[in-house]
């Protein structure tokens, strides 16, 4: 009946070839893009509820840059204009708006969007391919270059349309000019000072405030495993021992850890800027390295150092160091070791 | 203590989960296929040197009869698998995806077996050389994909003791349900099959390693060792590339296979349940290898099937038993998905080391562009080899091959873990394959 396919006269059927594997995850960049950007929803959301109807337009600002420039980048390069639907862009702005006050001129943020899509990534050949995490280079490049403006800070009121906002200092700025007795005369007590830095009711970046938000959207980010434990872990718990070992006046082991966990940026740049994949090591060994060295970075820049934080530089440091510690901690191949007391 | 075993999901460190698309056939029991009136026996279904033909067109032959004879150690003999008379000797398609020499068979319809099989029905005292010789002569090649040829594996050096045989039964490979049916059906079989293997290698422990989606064969295995202490039947964790033969042992027996070794080097020989089987029927009834279990399936066939084929069967003809190609069917993949070759013609026979043929339909067959990588490191933790394929994608997409090797490219099996999980899509595996090539051309 059969015999073979050439006596059959049905039309082959044109079929497709291609190497294996012939089956494929559901992943895509798209996806992972999107997935952290939405991890930031809560934070964003927050930064809306202190600071009003003036971060909606500073993270629309932000954002709108970002892809644009993405778009008009890859144009001036001649490069096809793909990725403006990957969220790779929309992530970019996000975080830049989230890394920055809430006070700026609108033109700020949008300078920083530019910078780091721009400057950072598309002339470093595009997505994959840059050395510094873009949002950072962009925050670095507007804090230096606009350095009174993007340090007021408004209080957050909580009250959408409240115009008419006090400055202030952020408590790391506090801590750094006059001292932790100040910033319990603010705050009142350990316990309060604590809640508002959770709750996010103090000044600071738009989205760095609200601690509760940023460790949910963490949290599901280390659930569905788009990060790992590695970097922020290490980062995280680097920054706190030092702190407390030299962070206090009255001598070693006084430093308030705590305070330095969930003030500043620390818990957004270790669970959503020291994580990007493209700029931090990939080996897991590497990564902890990473993060420890971070957490160093930070510590020494908060305690010594002429700003009150550290989180950025030490990020965009380490981004150097990412690709020599991947080559030098290599993962050991399987059965490497062993294959040394073989004989041939 | 039966519980424990079966929660001993033994396993090794990486490896990735496709969906197993297995339920379109596991229930279904193996069925003959037809005796096909036309085979294309490739002289070349075995890893070593082809083998050379022994007939001429037009000679009458009957199955069984060998019609290849090896041409080296590293070979194996191939037979015919029908009666009938030699059409051709020529060049045809074969599943690697390049022409090889083959044997056209026209069938006769009589399918009828040569004469002087030598059935043995007390083969326990055979010596272990009469046993190897026996497996040889029956061109048996390992089933499970790899068809390297069964005897080569079972003359370790002297200075390489082996003391574990290890059958292998994991069936990682999504969709595929031969050698899950196999273990159903012939469990007798495969076991006195391992029995002959210990024999011939010496060894006093045996086991069988079985992924632990398989209850129903894990039981039948179990049931056909009764009373055998030194064959262990040991299910193995769900996951992708189990059954490949480094984490297979790494699992059952705990050992590490050398980073350019073999198993021998550790002590320790894998072959396919299905190999074992094949190795019984040989000594025992003196049969070659001419049929195997075949599973015809995926979404682009209208009626997934397992079958008993014959080698030389065209895919075409299976493919018709299976119901015929739906609509949509895109791609044709001989093996598994993940493993597997994808077939330009449905003329490509069945061979020795054919475990399925998987049709897809368009909707599952992903055309999407590959993107940069974006270092998420997902590949790190996927690969069994613990290897960076991420940097040997970027280092060979360049042309920077020497980079590649130095980053122990050569360990890589081509497993695919990596290319499943990118989420740009890159054709790691694809790379891999052509940074091989061209290392091996600078070479020559």
């Amino acid at each position: 009946m059969e015999a073979s396919a050439k006596e059959q006269p049905k039309a082959r059927p044109q079929l497709i070839v291609s190497v294996g594997p012939h089956m494929r995850s559901e992943e895509s960049t798209a996806k992972i893009m999107w997935t952290v950007s939405g991890a930031l929803l809560p934070a964003t959301l927050m930064s809306v509820y202190y600071f009003g109807l003036r971060a909606v337009w500073v993270i629309a600002v932000s954002i709108i840059a970002a892809v644009l420039s993405e778009a008009a980048g890859q144009k001036m390069l001649k490069k096809p204009v793909t990725t403006i639907t990957d969220g790779s862009a929309f992530l970019t702005g996000l975080l830049i708006a989230l890394n920055v006050p809430s006070s700026v001129p609108l033109y700020i943020p949008a300078v920083g969007s530019f910078v780091a899509i721009v400057i950072t990534k598309q002339l470093f050949g595009g997505l994959g391919f840059n050395i510094f995490n873009p949002a950072l280079i962009g925050r670095a490049f507007i804090l230096i270059s606009f350095p009174k403006l993007m340090t007021t800070y408004y209080e957050p009121v909580a009250n959408v349309l409240g115009m008419d906002a006090k400055t202030t200092a952020t408590p790391l700025g506090i801590l750094k000019e006059e001292g932790m007795a100040r910033l319990l005369e603010v705050f009142h007590t350990h316990g309060e000072l604590y809640q508002s830095l959770l709750m996010g009711n103090r000044a600071g970046s738009l989205g760095e405030t609200a601690t509760i938000a940023l460790l949910l959207g963490a949290a599901f980010l280390l659930l569905k495993r788009y990060i790992t434990w590695h970097i922020p872990l290490s980062f995280i718990a680097t920054t706190a021992l030092l702190t407390w070992i030299f962070g206090g006046k009255e001598g070693l082991m006084t430093g308030d850890p705590v305070f330095h966990m969930i003030s500043g940026g620390l818990i957004l740049g270790a669970f959503f800027m020291a994580t990007d994949y493209v700029t931090g090591p990939s080996v897991r060994s590497a990564q902890v390295i990473f993060g420890i060295a971070c957490g160093a970075l930070t510590a020494l820049i908060r305690l010594k150092g002429g700003y009150p934080e550290g989180v950025m530089f030490a990020i965009l440091l380490m981004n150097c160091f990412a690709p020599l510690l991947d080559r030098r901690m290599r993962s050991r191949v399987f059965g490497k070791a062993e294959a040394k007391g073989v004989k041939k | 203590m039966e519980a424990t075993t079966v929660k001993t999901h033994a396993t090794f460190s990486g490896g990735v989960h496709p969906a197993g698309n297995k339920e379109l056939t596991a229930h279904k029991p193996t069925v003959a296929a037809a005796v096909p009136k036309r085979v294309v026996i490739p002289l070349s279904q075995h890893i070593g040197a082809p083998s050379k033909p022994l007939v001429v067109i037009g000679q009458e032959i009957k199955k069984g009869e060998r019609i290849g004879e090896s041409g080296g150690f590293v070979s194996a003999p191939v037979h015919a698998s029908v009666s009938g008379k030699v059409a051709a000797i020529g060049n045809f398609p074969h599943v690697l995806g390049m022409d090889v020499t083959s044997i056209v068979i026209e069938s006769d319809g009589m399918d009828e077996w040569v004469s002087g099989l030598r059935e043995t029905p007390d083969y326990g005292v055979l010596s272990p050389d009469e046993l190897k010789k026996m497996v040889q002569e029956a061109g048996i090649v390992g089933m499970g994909g790899a068809t390297f040829p069964t005897h080569v594996k079972l003359s370790p050096p002297k200075e390489k003791p082996v003391d574990v045989v290890i059958l292998n039964g994991a069936e990682c490979e999504p969709y595929l349900t031969s050698d899950h049916r196999l273990m159903l059906e012939k469990p007798k079989e495969i076991i006195e099959g391992l029995k002959i293997l210990m024999k011939i290698l010496n060894v006093k422990k045996g086991y069988v390693g079985i992924e632990a989606n398989k209850p129903d064969a894990v039981e039948s295995m179990k049931k056909a060792v009764a009373g055998s202490p030194e064959i262990q039947v040991w299910p193995v964790m769900v996951k992708y590339p189990q059954g490949a033969e480094k984490m297979l042992i790494k699992a059952i027996a705990g050992r590490t296979v050398p980073a350019g070794g073999l198993p021998m080097d550790i002590g320790v020989v894998v072959q396919n349940v299905g190999t074992a089987a094949a190795i019984y029927d040989a000594v025992r009834y003196g049969r070659p290898l001419i049929e195997r279990y075949v599973t015809v399936t995926g979404r682009g066939v209208k009626d997934p099937k397992n079958f008993l084929a014959r080698i030389g069967t065209p895919f075409s003809q299976l493919i018709e038993e299976a119901g015929g190609l739906t609509e949509s069917a895109a791609k044709v993949i001989s093996g598994g998905p993940m493993m597997g070759i994808s077939q330009y013609t449905l003329d490509v026979p069945v061979i020795k080391g054919t475990s399925g043929i998987l049709v897809l339909p368009e909707s599952e067959v992903s055309t999407r562009p590959y993107g940069p990588c974006i270092r998420c490191a997902r590949c790190i933790d996927a690969c069994p080899m613990k290897l960076q394929p991420s940097l040997l994608g970027i280092f060979i997409e360049k042309g920077h091959y020497e980079d590649a090797r130095e980053y122990n490219l050569m360990d890589c099996f081509e497993c695919g873990s990596c290319t499943f999980v990118c989420p740009a899509n890159r054709p790691m595996v694809q790379w891999v394959k052509k940074a091989k090539k061209e290392l091996a051309k600078k070479k020559n």
